[in-house]
């Protein structure tokens, strides 16, 4: 193999595992699998490798050919490719991983969560060629994967469930006849859904139709079943969930709630453990519930019993997750419990290591899920792209990042959007939500569009603050979708004052000539020079003095800046971290609470000139329809010289497992159509067009 | 300077006067104020209509703060015919502004035609302002930037006009490779006055305010009965993407003069200077982890070349040469350890970033600007050879194919190459091979330096078909690896890709005295 240069290690250095794990003391000469396979990939493969690697176990790791590069695939001990880039016919393809498991002859398997986690085909096929399966036993699989059967269980098992119909929907008049029956709203999940993949609300009857066809298909391809069931829709509640741990000795513990609320598309966003609205005596109720309900399906392994709670604090079984949960790291974080040791210590048959009175809380956690998508469409529409730069903040205080990317490594459409579980714990909440501003601010993430901006608009928002959330908080404070961070006067200055910072330093090692110039006279950079940012105009003027920058706005007191380094891809400025994104000779872009500000920047006469420069006409796109992602094109729904209403579907595109249904925002002739069914589109490609 | 605002009545005052009546000091004054208008109020407010600056505010852009030093104010056209010797047509300084300044604290020679006066068109006048300036920046050793809007030669003047574009095209020959001569279209560019920026270093275009070509749309239409406008015959767009002629194009007047400053802060300025290096804060030493996964697994699979270069040059700031034109091949400027280096790139991203007429023709004058200006060359090399097709060997690959091979081989610069991935063929020997004087050669554990692809390859050595996919296997494990190149020392090393920066810079350092001279000669003969 090729040399190895030390590739600057000490950023990973870093062992949140240490600062984290710290309830139970495990023996060292305990018995244990010697080698297991993780049937999964990104960041939840790699968090199993760790805690496996820390207990000696040997690993293997499965890949598809667009992960043979990957962090996950190359963290093992050993290696096997499992297919092409698709998922159907890679990661969700049991026959090549059951062979791969035999090549390497490993005991057991996790599964992660999502692809064949939930699968009790797959549980049974490991159990017939001798494998351990480090999950639930596959008739606690079965019945809490079906959402009908689950909730018959549920109240069996002595918990609160949703009012709904408790059977498969059968077409769509029966899935319309349900509707109304139950009452609008309703909710229509893919029978063996979860992660809010194939779940649709709707308030009417069109709705539900729309409803009906898009879960179904996305039930079908996420989860190769496309049954649907239908209930009734809890406005405004919170989604809080228990975690739970069983062993096969009879002995569940619920390691307190996870506070979910803040979704989109019902999709988790930000998750904190504990949950400011539960207090001790509804959380002793919802824990025993949970327990029961686990018992009652002969439980072992993690599990999360999702309920619903509305604002009288009643509260609704929703579903229970028969795997480790995305969001389990804030639950390990204030109990410091190590949850996947737990499950490879269950899974060999060893008892739970600790007793329900151990748990405790221990400070707070907070989680930040970074996406690799847009949150100004629709809350986060996928993004792709090649990290050309990523940091994790990990080197700060209790700060822990869940990831299974590095720098250079590619999000591609086949997988999920998520860069990263960024955590941050702390003694109290105010504490954990200053240290996620601090590690949201810090985390360098270039060359995809994330959700950085959202997430601290999220984590700073008064509501948030004071815990008053419910499922549609994002609906509700952004009803019109969020356009980014709006910069107040004030931030505005600090915005400007930064941007000139950045670009007067750079102009001035433009003029530290090295090389023997003849012609040289003593420059000077220039100094003062208009600063615009969105509509904010300032004329700035700046001074060296010592080694720092005075920066004066519009004639004000010079405020003191550091000189900063322009080639640090985070940089301090006084109280706000800023990360400089490209400095050019007319501009300045910069990340400021995670959203890019462009300030454009020159010198005061050019900016007066510049008034005369023609203004560029802008393309009219109303009668376009153009791809808000890259993704593959599921359907295009009309034909050229089809009449379309505004707001009519005419195509589906899907990323990242997603699909989102496209309409055209003024009525019209279809004049063109430029894709077809099956085809690979980019952000921003031009679809359909209008006459 | 004074505001043009505050002068323009006087301006208008004076004019009715007889000159006579005036002291020298008042004809000084007046001339001098009538010089800062050009062609009037009237004129500069049409300008500006189009949103095209004037003459003088360009060069304010363009350079340092009151750092313009103006020659020949005082110049005036000297036609007789046609009533052009009225005094009212006798405009000080006629229909350019010339001059010497600084950019960065560096000294440019600047010429920039005033269009407010007789449409910018070339008098005999004008081109002796013009050729004084190029003549001083020749003798000083200094860049000449071109601001160029005119309406073409001064045809009162007939012949002498034509005369005057001559001793330009002279002027612009003799400091080809002396000084760096920079063209910026910023309005018309028609007929005999397009040679003049062809014949510089750097045709630079102002979107939708400049256009360039020999004959208008009305003689297209009478010869050819083609119906084509200005924009579609000689836009910017037309010439970034489709002729090659413009290296670049800007949104508007500001943005094309702040850009030139920033190519300008590359540029040595002659012959005689070595590249520029200036204090820079990204460490010469930096690793760049993101290349270890740069190169996709396959080895068909395209990557965005872009994605090597950013991250290996100072602060990821690259200044692309014809970005819109070939774009199977990048070139452009960057700096690294503060030094400014051309950089040229196969793009895999683009044609599987093959060589053909156009990416030859473009990197070919890109390497000799950089080889006559003492600017270090640093390629990277991912190419599968060149384009096949009769396309492409009816216009003449053969000849344009040769100007690449031809620039590098001539080339005494610093010459440092990295084989990222594919070196096939000829191309292989073409793009800055260890056998045209490369300097520092190093492959990436990805490189393959061979003949051909191993399908190809084994078709060729094997006739029987089941025999050549046998032996697939065995050319890719002989041939697809940077092994028979290294053994040979064909590349001097096989490098971690993550340590490319550090190498470069370590090399441009050691290289910075490289000394090496071609056989004395008149001039080359050069496949043109």
């Amino acid at each position: 193999m090729f040399r190895k240069v030390n590739r600057l290690s000490a950023r990973s250095a870093h062992n949140w595992q240490k600062d984290i794990y710290k309830t139970v003391t495990y023996d060292p000469n305990e018995p244990q699998f010697d080698k297991i396979l993780v049937a999964n990939r990104g960041e939840i493969a790699c968090r199993v490798f760790k805690t496996a690697k820390e207990m000696g176990i040997k690993t293997v790791s499965v890949y598809s050919e667009a992960d043979a590069q990957t962090v996950h695939a190359n963290m093992a001990d050993e290696r096997v490719c499992v297919g092409p880039a698709p998922t159907n016919e890679s990661y969700l393809r049991m026959d090549r991983i059951i062979e791969a498991i035999k090549k390497t002859g490993a005991q057991a398997v996790h599964p992660g969560y999502g692809f064949l986690s939930e699968n009790a085909e797959f549980a049974t096929k490991l159990k017939e060629n001798g494998i351990t399966f480090i999950g639930p036993p596959n008739g606690a699989i079965i019945s809490m994967g079906d959402k009908i059967e689950s909730k018959v269980v549920a109240e069996k098992a002595g918990v609160n469930v949703i009012p709904g119909f408790n059977g498969v929907v059968k077409d769509l008049d029966h899935a319309i006849e349900i509707s109304n029956d139950i009452g609008y709203p309703v909710m229509i999940k893919a029978s063996a859904g979860g992660g809010g993949k194939g779940m649709r609300v709707a308030w009417n009857d069109a709705e539900a139709k729309e409803g009906y066809y898009l879960s179904k298909q996305e039930a079908a391809s996420s989860f190769g079943d496309d049954r649907l069931l239908i209930e009734k829709f809890v406005d405004s509640p919170r989604h809080i969930e228990l975690q739970i741990l069983a062993d096969k000795h009879g002995n569940v513990v619920y390691l307190n709630e996870r506070e979910c609320s803040v979704q989109r598309r019902n999709q988790k966003v930000v998750e904190e453990a504990p949950s400011v609205f539960i207090d001790p005596e509804l959380r002793a109720r919802m824990g025993k519930q949970a327990c029961e309900l686990a018992r009652a399906v002969g439980y072992n392994s993690a599990g999360t019993v999702e309920f619903l709670v509305d604002s009288e604090k009643n509260f609704y079984f929703l579903e229970m997750n028969t795997r480790l949960q995305v969001e389990h790291p804030i639950t390990e974080c204030i109990t410091g419990v190590d949850l996947v040791r737990e499950m490879l210590r269950v899974a060999y048959g060893h008892p739970l290591s600790i007793t329900q009175d151990e748990i405790k809380i221990n400070g707070w956690a907070v989680e930040s899920r970074v996406y690799a998508e847009d949150p100004t469409k629709q809350f986060g529409l996928p993004s792709v792209g090649r990290l050309h730069r990523y940091q994790e903040p990990t080197e700060l205080p209790g700060t822990r990042c869940d990831s299974g990317i590095k720098e250079g490594s590619e999000i591609s459409i086949y997988y999920d959007a998520m860069i990263s579980k960024l955590v941050t714990y702390a003694d109290t909440r105010e504490e954990a939500l200053k240290r996620m501003e601090k590690a949201l601010d810090s985390y360098v993430i270039r060359g995809v569009t994330h959700n950085a901006s959202l997430l601290q608009e999220i984590i700073k928002h008064p509501n948030f603050l004071s815990g008053d959330i419910t499922t549609n908080f994002l609906y509700e404070h952004y009803p019109d979708g969020f356009h980014g961070k709006q910069l107040t006067s004030e931030e505005s200055i600090r915005v400007l004052s930064i941007a000139s910072a950045l670009y007067y330093t750079r102009l001035a090692s433009r003029l530290s000539y090295k090389s023997n110039e003849r012609h040289l006279i003593k420059p000077k950079p220039v100094s003062s020079f208009s600063a615009i940012v969105n509509d904010t105009a300032a004329n700035i003027n700046v001074t060296e003095s010592g080694g720092k920058l005075l920066i004066s706005v519009d004639g004000a007191e010079p405020v003191e800046y550091p000189s900063p380094n322009v080639s640090e891809s985070v940089i301090h400025f006084n109280d706000d971290i800023v990360q400089p994104i490209k400095l050019t000779n007319e501009s300045v872009s910069i990340q400021f609470e995670g959203s890019v500000f462009t300030v454009s920047i020159l010198p005061s006469k050019a900016r007066e000139l510049e008034k005369l420069m023609p203004e560029k006409p802008k393309e009219d796109l109303t009668g376009k329809l153009i791809s808000p992602m890259p993704g593959t094109v599921i359907s295009v729904d009309v034909a050229v010289g089809d009449m379309v209403a505004a707001g009519q579907t005419c195509a589906v595109v899907e990323a990242m497992k997603m699909q989102n249904a496209l309409s055209v925002s003024r009525d019209g002739k279809v004049k063109a159509i430029h894709v077809a069914d099956g085809e690979k589109v980019a952000d921003g490609d031009l679809l359909i067009e209008l006459e | 300077m004074r505001s043009l605002r505050l002068l323009a009545p006087r301006v208008a005052s004076l004019a009715g006067r007889r000159y006579a009546a005036a002291s020298v000091a008042e004809r000084i004054e007046e001339k001098r104020a009538q010089s800062l208008v050009g062609g009037g109020e009237r004129r500069i407010a049409a300008q500006h209509k189009k949103g095209r600056l004037t003459a003088r505010e360009r060069i304010d852009v363009l350079l340092d703060e009151n750092s313009f030093v103006e020659y020949d104010r005082f110049v005036e056209q000297r036609c007789s015919d046609f009533g052009m010797d009225d005094p009212k047509n006798k405009i000080s300084g006629d229909s350019v502004v010339t001059g010497r300044g600084y950019i960065n604290g560096r000294l440019v020679y600047v010429f920039s035609q005033d269009f407010t006066v007789f449409g910018g068109s070339l008098s005999s006048a004008q081109a002796i302002k013009i050729c004084k300036v190029m003549d001083q920046a020749m003798e000083v050793g200094a860049p000449v930037i071109g601001l160029n809007d005119s309406g073409g030669a001064r045809i009162q003047e007939g012949v002498e006009s034509l005369a005057g574009y001559a001793d330009i095209f002279q002027k612009n020959v003799l400091a080809s490779g002396v000084i760096p001569q920079i063209s910026v279209i910023m309005g018309p560019c028609a007929g005999g006055a397009v040679y003049s920026p062809a014949l510089t270093d750097f045709t630079f275009m102002v979107k939708d305010s400049s256009y360039m070509f020999i004959t208008g749309p009305d003689v297209v239409k009478s010869v050819t009965n083609e119906e084509i406008t200005q924009e579609e015959l000689g836009g910017a767009n037309t010439h970034t993407k489709i002729s090659g002629v413009a290296h670049k194009a800007f949104e508007n007047d500001i943005q094309a003069l702040v850009e030139m400053r920033e190519l300008f802060s590359y540029l040595p300025s002659s012959n005689r200077d070595e590249s520029p290096q200036i204090e820079t804060s990204d460490p010469a030493d930096r690793l760049v982890p993101s290349l270890e996964t740069v190169i996709p697994n396959e080895s068909t699979t395209p990557y965005d070349i872009k994605d090597v270069i950013n991250p290996v040059i100072d602060d990821s700031e690259f200044w692309e040469i014809q970005p819109d034109f070939a774009k199977n091949i990048v070139v452009g400027f960057a700096r690294m350890d503060g030094r400014t280096v051309g950089i040229v790139a196969n793009q895999p991203k683009v044609a599987a970033g093959c060589l053909d007429i156009s990416a030859s023709i473009k990197a070919g004058r890109f390497v000799r600007f950089c080889d006559a200006f003492n600017v270090p060359i640093v390629t990277f090399v991912d190419v599968p050879g060149f384009l096949p097709g009769t396309a492409q060997e009816h216009n003449g690959i053969i000849t344009h194919g040769a100007k690449l091979l031809y620039a590098y081989a001539e080339a005494t610069v610093p010459k440092i190459t990295i084989i990222t991935r594919k070196a096939y063929g000829g191309a292989y020997d073409v793009m800055s091979s260890k056998h045209l004087r490369g300097d520092a050669n190093y492959a990436w554990p990805s490189a393959e330096v061979a003949v051909m692809g191993a399908k190809g390859a084994v078709s060729i050595i094997f006739r029987d078909p089941k025999e050549a996919e046998a032996q697939e296997q065995e050319y890719i494990e002989k041939f697809a690896n940077p092994f028979p190149a290294a053994t040979r020392g064909y590349v001097d090393d096989i490098i971690d890709p993550v340590t490319t920066r550090r190498q470069i810079c370590a090399d441009l350092a050691i290289l910075a005295n490289k000394k090496q001279t071609n056989p004395y000669k008149k001039h080359a003969n050069m496949p043109l």
